[in-house]
């Protein structure tokens, strides 16, 4: 009976964690498809959307929906400036070089949080007052439940925006082909900055779901980043579908790890994954051609 | 006589795209040997295949009856294939000298604890490597250019400066992909008296090009694909009067006129 | 060595009278000590600058590098009483082990999945030197690491010690430069180029891409070893993610098209983030990050390209 209960509590911790892998996969996955640029900075979305959170909730007593919306905006324009002042101004960037840009701002992001909040853990009170309660007599956290219905909302919306408005297919156009795209007169700088605060917003959506479970504190962004960049290279970079199931796996490896193998690995776990594919197969296991088709 | 290069049924597809279906022909030493075809022939996937730059699907290359199809590049070069690219792939942050040295590694040996402390066989074979760099520099005409950057060169020097490279390797069979594409007359024919020079110095020529005047001029022996297949092959005259070379190439504006 | 003779010579120069001169400039007053942590940063500069700058393969997990040599030595030498130096040797032992043994598959990836693939070990690493408390001591570390010696000369004064870390400098400087005048050095410069070209050209580009990875690991792990032997306490915060990317910035800042830039980087760096940063306790990540951005935006051939920047800008204005 406990040992089933430990399972589902196991699972279920994973299965949480990895929406948030998978949040962030997909923050990749949409600026790697418009920019082939690997944003470094990704995970500190997360962090700064958590933070803000804090800001909003703890100290200006701000109503959740309120503080929601407020930081996802403020982390977005966040993200328009990045694109604004960091990557369109640079014309024939190498990979080395925008490499080096991102990494520099997410260092700029990370001294930003370390400068207003400085080292210590924050939390966030959950977004509903219900009581835990059981599951085959496992212990549910009410805010897990929030952290799945929330990914689920915004997978449903983004798969929805790139299906059905002009935006989003534009955006997948320039996936597919920049060239033939700008030729075909999309804007393709726009489409970059939309990249960029789609991405932003989605990291924002994570960090403030996942903080009143995990903490938040400035320095995370990084583990966040790279284990989010494990749910997109084993779903096979550029494939939303992909990195969402690939996150989830990826929290339940690192669950399951952490409870029957060693706790203090937890974190390595995902980057042993993480490497495996790049070594194994770095278009990943979950996408289409398409992927497959890009280049490593 | 023994054939130099022999490729036996040569396959290649990229996708849905079949860039080479079964071809099989021989290079004779000594030869100065064409390849045309109209464009998306197959005629660089046939020179990457035979480099090694890419696996052919399918087929066999063997160089003086050694096969060397499971070879990868460095060893073909190494063997004693060298070739030039289409679109000039000069190292171009180095100079024109250092891009020819480049080619002298194969037929150099010193590693990295000799290199690091200078020993005395290292410093003897760096000034034999850069002595054998300036024979080809000055074969080419370059050696006024050697410690420019290779990427200002204009287009023609740098296709010169990319002759010089593959020569560097001391090759048996040199590849030229298009050396003759960007120039202008007065380097092209510069050019034809190059490559004889370079075949009267012993090395076999492998050449694929678009002007069928110079094609036409300084090749022993033409092949023509066509969408992969082998079309035809025999001596300048042969092809020219070749139905179905003419029926692949019509549409397309050949100037034989002053021929 | 004609090439470069007056540089190396310079470097000399500078590095044997500045210490007289620190007494009088405030601002480098704590000389020898920042400039000893320089020299040891150096080595894992110079190595990381062939393998970017030369090579044109990065590496966001250098730092692992540094902790493999430094927890090496110390524990060889503080709990297995070995002597220091076969403690820097079987450093260099490991580090090149597990370079061959990551670079191998890393090495097949570029751009953006080789910094992943280099970043995700280096948190590796990091993660095994906080866990494997029996022979790390985990987040706390250890103390009581014995001091270098030869015979019963110990290396304890700072200024022995400056000179004895700034000697190996030179010798690596000395083999880094020595490379890049070299079969060897073209050939990475040509991979960098062009690797379809180089290969093609009869570099075996798999096998140089993994040498100067090994090489750099080198670098790194005898730099680890002297920074292990020097403060005599050892914990993982030194080999994290962040000094893996501050290696990667003093070769970007100083100039990555060149061993000198890594060199002046280094040390322009090391003195910002021991000295001239500490007034700054909570900016100082901030500063890192605007630097690195503004130079990469900027000055994408670090401080070494200045110079000949101005030069051409002084050209033009004529
Ligand atoms: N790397 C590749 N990936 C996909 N398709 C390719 C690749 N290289 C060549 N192809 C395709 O293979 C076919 C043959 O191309 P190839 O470059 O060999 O032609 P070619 O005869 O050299 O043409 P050209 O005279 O224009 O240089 C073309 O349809 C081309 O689009
Ligand atoms: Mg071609």
């Amino acid at each position: 009976m406990e040992n089933t209960a430990q399972l589902v509590q196991y699972i279920l911790t994973g299965i949480t964690i990895g929406a948030i892998y998978a949040l962030v996969g997909l923050g990749y996955n949409i600026i790697y498809n418009v920019t082939e640029v690997i944003n470094f900075a990704q995970g500190e979305f997360v962090v700064l959307g958590g933070l803000v959170m804090v800001f909003m909730t703890n100290t200006l007593h701000l109503s959740l929906p309120v503080g929601f919306f407020l930081s996802v905006g403020i982390v977005t324009i966040l993200g328009a400036l990045m694109d604004k002042l960091t990557i369109q101004p640079i014309k024939n960037a190498t990979v080395l070089t925008l490499i080096i840009i991102t990494i520099a701002v997410s260092i700029i992001f990370k001294g930003l949080a370390m400068l207003i909040w400085g080292r210590d853990p924050y939390t966030l009170p959950a977004f509903s007052k219900a009581p835990p309660f059981t599951l085959f007599h496992a212990i549910i956290q009410p805010q897990a439940l929030w952290v799945l219905g929330i990914t689920t909302v915004v997978v449903i919306l983004l798969s929805l925006f790139f299906r059905y408005t002009m935006v989003g297919k534009a955006m997948l156009a320039c996936a597919d082909s920049p060239e033939a795209s700008r030729l075909m007169g999309i804007p393709v700088q726009r489409m970059v900055l939309i990249s960029f605060v789609l991405s932003a917003a989605i990291g924002a959506v994570a960090g403030i779901v996942i903080t009143p479970i995990s903490l938040m504190e400035y320095d995370r962004g990084a583990l966040l980043g790279l284990k989010g960049f494990g749910a997109s290279i084993l779903g096979g970079l550029g494939s939303f579908s992909g990195a969402v199931i690939a996150g989830l796996i990826l929290g339940l490896i690192e669950s399951l790890c952490a409870g029957y193998v060693s706790s203090g690995y937890k974190d390595a776990v995902a980057l042993i994954v993480l490497l495996l594919v790049l070594f194994i197969k770095p278009s990943g296991f979950f996408a289409g051609k398409r992927a497959s088709l890009k280049k490593f | 006589m023994e054939p130099l290069l022999e490729t036996t049924g040569i396959t290649k597809h990229f996708g849905g795209i079949q860039a080479l279906n079964d071809i099989t022909f021989k290079v004779r030493p000594g030869q100065i040997k064409a390849i045309i075809g109209p464009n998306g022939a197959g005629k660089t996937t046939l020179f990457n295949c035979i480099s090694g730059v890419l696996k052919a699907d399918k087929g066999d290359i063997k160089l003086n009856g050694q096969s060397i199809t499971g070879f990868p590049p460095h060893k073909r070069a190494q063997a004693g294939i060298s070739r030039t690219f289409q679109n000039v792939a000069i190292f171009p942050e180095m100079t024109v000298l250092e891009n020819v040295l480049v080619g002298r590694h194969c037929r150099s040996r010193c590693e990295m604890l000799q290199a690091g402390f200078r020993t005395r066989s290292m410093r003897n074979e760096e000034r034999e490597i850069v002595e054998k760099a300036w024979n080809f520099l000055e074969f080419v005409g370059l050696e006024n250019q050697t410690e420019k950057r290779a990427g200002e060169l204009p287009l023609g020097d740098q296709r010169l400066l990319e002759i010089a490279r593959a020569l560097a390797t001391e090759p048996k069979i040199v590849l030229l992909d298009e050396p003759a594409g960007g120039l202008n007359t007065k380097e092209t024919e510069r050019l034809a008296e190059l490559i004889h020079q370079i075949r009267d110095s012993g090395i076999t020529v492998l050449l694929v090009e678009h002007d069928m005047n110079l094609v036409m001029d300084i090749s022993d022996e033409i092949l023509v694909i066509n969408f992969g297949e082998r079309l035809a092959e025999g001596n300048p005259k042969s092809i020219k009067s070749n139905p179905d070379v003419i029926n692949a190439y019509l549409g397309e504006d050949i100037d034989y006129s002053d021929l | 060595m004609g090439y470069e003779k007056k540089k190396i010579l310079c470097l000399i120069l500078f590095l044997v009278i500045f210490p007289v001169l620190v007494n009088y400039i405030p601002a480098i007053s704590n000389y020898l000590e920042v400039m000893i942590f320089a020299g040891i940063f150096c080595l894992v500069t110079i190595g990381l600058s062939l393998l970017m700058g030369y090579a044109g393969q990065i590496s966001l997990g250098h730092a692992a590098f540094l902790g493999i040599g430094a927890y090496s030595s110390g524990i060889l030498t503080t709990k297995f009483g070995l002597s220091p130096w076969l403690g820097i040797l079987a450093g260099v032992a490991l580090s090149s082990a597990i370079a061959v043994v990551v670079g191998i598959p890393s090495l097949k990836l570029k751009g953006h999945y080789l910094a992943m693939a280099t970043l995700g070990f280096g948190e590796i690493v990091f993660i095994v030197f906080n866990e494997e408390v029996d022979l790390t001591g985990g987040p706390s570390g250890f103390a009581d690491i014995p001091y270098l010696h030869i015979g019963s000369f110990e290396f304890t004064s700072e200024l022995t010690y400056y000179i004895l870390v700034w000697s190996v400098v030179l010798i690596g400087l000395f083999f880094a430069l020595n490379l890049i005048h070299s079969r060897v050095g073209r050939a990475w410069k040509a991979i960098h180029g062009n690797e379809l070209a180089a290969e093609a050209m009869g570099v075996p580009t798999s096998k140089y891409k993994l040498k100067i990875f090994v090489l750099s690991s080198i670098y790194a792990s005898i730099a680890g070893s002297l920074y292990t032997h020097y403060i005599c306490f050892l914990n993982p915060s030194s080999f994290d993610l962040f000094w893996s990317i501050k290696f990667v910035m003093m070769v970007i800042v100083g100039g990555m098209n060149s061993v000198w830039g890594a060199i002046i980087g280094t040390v322009l760096l090391t003195y910002l983030g021991n000295e001239w940063l500490t007034a700054f306790k909570h900016f100082d990540v901030l500063v890192y990050g605007f630097i690195l951005l503004l130079i990469t935006m900027f000055l994408p051939g670090g401080i070494v390209s200045l110079p000949e920047i101005l030069k051409s800008k002084r050209t033009i204005t004529r």
